[in-house]
């Protein structure tokens, strides 16, 4: 690991002073160290930001604003969050392990790295890590990559499953000294950024708005029952009132190189009839755009089928 | 700024002040700094659960902590679960269910367990709880336990005791 000065930040305006050329903030670490030590990441300075006042969950109307330095574990057994937001609270508790849970960071989750294994082997070519190198994924094993908004540059993934709940969610995302924005827009187009952050930018909160009516749920396919990250995952919420759908959130996880939010699938919902040949009809509306590879083509399937079984659930149709 | 840090630590119980370099990791600290080699370094990933101890009472895996991060902080190992010569419910436990084969896993399972069993006494819900509105969570089956130790492998494969195990304490 490349040597590093370390500095401690409690207010954000210290964290953001602090903040220097080839500085990275450190939230539970459970991403950057491990890039760190893969020789992937590496900052000069680390400015620690778990100690800044952002480890609370406020309830705010109907909606929640959530500190960024809150844990992972934390936020998945707020009762609020429970209650109310179940999505957010399955999706949080699929991820990782009890251990890591208990280290990461809502801010740190958002920023995770993709964990296409080109990135995190500095042996291999990789435009994400080196923009002009190639990347190794396209020709290599890409059966876990992605199937939407793929760019010849990249085919990465973004791993998180908090994040795809959150898209789910309308969440926006609050950052010091800088107006709120969308989770979309933090991710943006950008084929090899990480996210739409200026260096320095600090998330604070995340700020997620009521969910009017609708139940939701997280579903995650992955290669084993615990412990894996998602090869297809869905963030969904419903509101069905007599027999037809009024509204509906639908985001995937594990397909692109962000949540995705699958906006086609809830135009062609939305009025519709809670039945499984509607469901079905807009699973396709939203795979249509899907242009996998010659190694994932699978994942088409299995969000087809996650989409229509899970709506299925939430709506008790047959 | 120097890229060496003064670390206060309580690791058992008993405080400690060592210079470290900033890239030590707490895992790294424990075994090598102070000698305390109960803790065990499987895959320095996060991946395996090895070296999993308690941090201020949470379980946590040591080696993606760094130590410098962990200044202040009170941390539980392996060689802090029992009271002298009296094991911890859960040590007793793993050797009346033949709980291990190599052993090398024991130390991260055990701390991993009370960690564990302290979130389910909160509440705390787990990914396959059916009903999560519902809080305290009722007794943990067998599934759960699976699914709230599963940041803890065992290539011995002695999965089917460990259950057993967890599940006696869990009572
Ligand atoms: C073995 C393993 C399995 C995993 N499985 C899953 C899984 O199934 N699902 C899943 O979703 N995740 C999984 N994860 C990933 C885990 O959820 C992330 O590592 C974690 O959420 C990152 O949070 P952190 O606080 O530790 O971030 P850090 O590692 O501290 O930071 C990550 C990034 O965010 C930046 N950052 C941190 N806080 C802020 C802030 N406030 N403002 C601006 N930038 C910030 C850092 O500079 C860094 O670039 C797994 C990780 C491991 C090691
Ligand atoms: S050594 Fe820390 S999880 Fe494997
Ligand atoms: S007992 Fe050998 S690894 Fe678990």
């Amino acid at each position: 690991m490349r040597p590093f000065t370390y500095a401690r930040a409690t207010t954000p305006d210290e964290a953001v002073d602090l903040y220097g050329e080839g500085s990275a903030y450190l939230g539970g670490g459970t991403n950057l160290v491990d890039l760190m030590r893969l020789g992937v990441a590496l900052p000069s300075q680390l400015v620690d930001v778990t100690r800044l006042p952002y480890d609370r969950i406020e309830v705010d109307g109907d909606g929640l604003l959530i500190g960024a330095t809150v844990r992972n574990s934390d936020l998945a057994a707020h009762a609020v969050v429970r209650e109310r937001f179940p999505v957010l609270a399955r999706a949080v508790l699929s991820g990782a392990s009890g251990q890591i849970r208990n280290l990461a960071t809502v801010g740190g989750n958002l920023l995770q790295r993709t964990r296409c294994s080109y990135f995190q082997d500095v042996t291999r070519p990789c435009n994400r890590r080196e923009l002009g190198a190639g990347c190794s994924a396209r020709e290599g094993d890409h059966h876990n990559l992605a199937i939407f908004g793929n760019t010849p540059e990249c085919i990465a993934t973004h791993p998180s499953d908090m994040a795809v709940a959150l898209a789910a969610l309308d969440a926006n995302v609050v950052i010091h000294g800088r107006d709120e924005i969308p989770l979309d827009s933090l991710y943006g187009h950008d084929p090899v950024r990480n996210s739409t952050l200026e260096p320095g930018d600090l998330i604070t909160h995340v700020r997620i708005p009521a969910l009017d009516g609708m139940t939701g749920t997280y579903k995650k396919v992955r290669e084993r029952a615990s412990f894996a990250f998602a090869l297809v995952s869905l963030a969904a919420a419903v509101d069905v009132k007599d027999g037809v759908i009024q509204d509906c959130r639908l985001a995937l996880g594990g397909v692109a190189a962000k949540p995705w939010r699958a906006r086609r699938a809830e135009a062609a919902l939305r009025q519709a009839p809670a039945t499984v040949p509607e469901f079905s009809r807009a699973a396709d509306a939203e795979l249509a755009g899907a242009e996998p590879l010659r190694g994932n083509a699978y994942k088409v399937d299995l969000a087809r089928n996650l989409i229509v079984g899970t709506l299925s659930e939430l709506a008790g149709a047959r | 700024m120097t890229e060496k840090a003064q670390v206060r630590i309580g690791v058992n119980g008993r405080a400690y002040r060592v210079e470290v370099d900033t890239r030590t990791s707490l895992l790294d600290l424990l075994r090598e700094g102070l000698d305390l080699t109960g803790t065990k370094k499987g895959c320095d990933h996060g991946q395996c659960g090895a070296c999993t101890v308690l941090l201020d009472g949470r379980r946590v895996n040591a080696c993606l902590v760094l130590a410098v991060a962990a200044d202040g902080s009170e941390v539980t190992t392996v060689e802090g679960l029992a009271s002298g010569d009296e094991l911890s419910p859960i040590q007793s436990a793993f050797v009346e269910c033949d709980a291990f084969q190599c052993g090398y896993c024991t130390p991260g399972q055990l701390c991993s367990a009370v960690g564990m069993l302290d979130e389910a006494k909160s509440g705390w819900p787990s990914a396959i709880t059916d009903d999560l509105a519902e809080s305290p969570v009722p007794e943990l089956s067998a599934r759960e336990i699976r699914e709230r130790m599963s940041g803890n492998l065992c290539r011995c494969g002695a999965y089917v005791n460990i259950v057993e195990a967890v599940r006696r304490v869990a009572k």
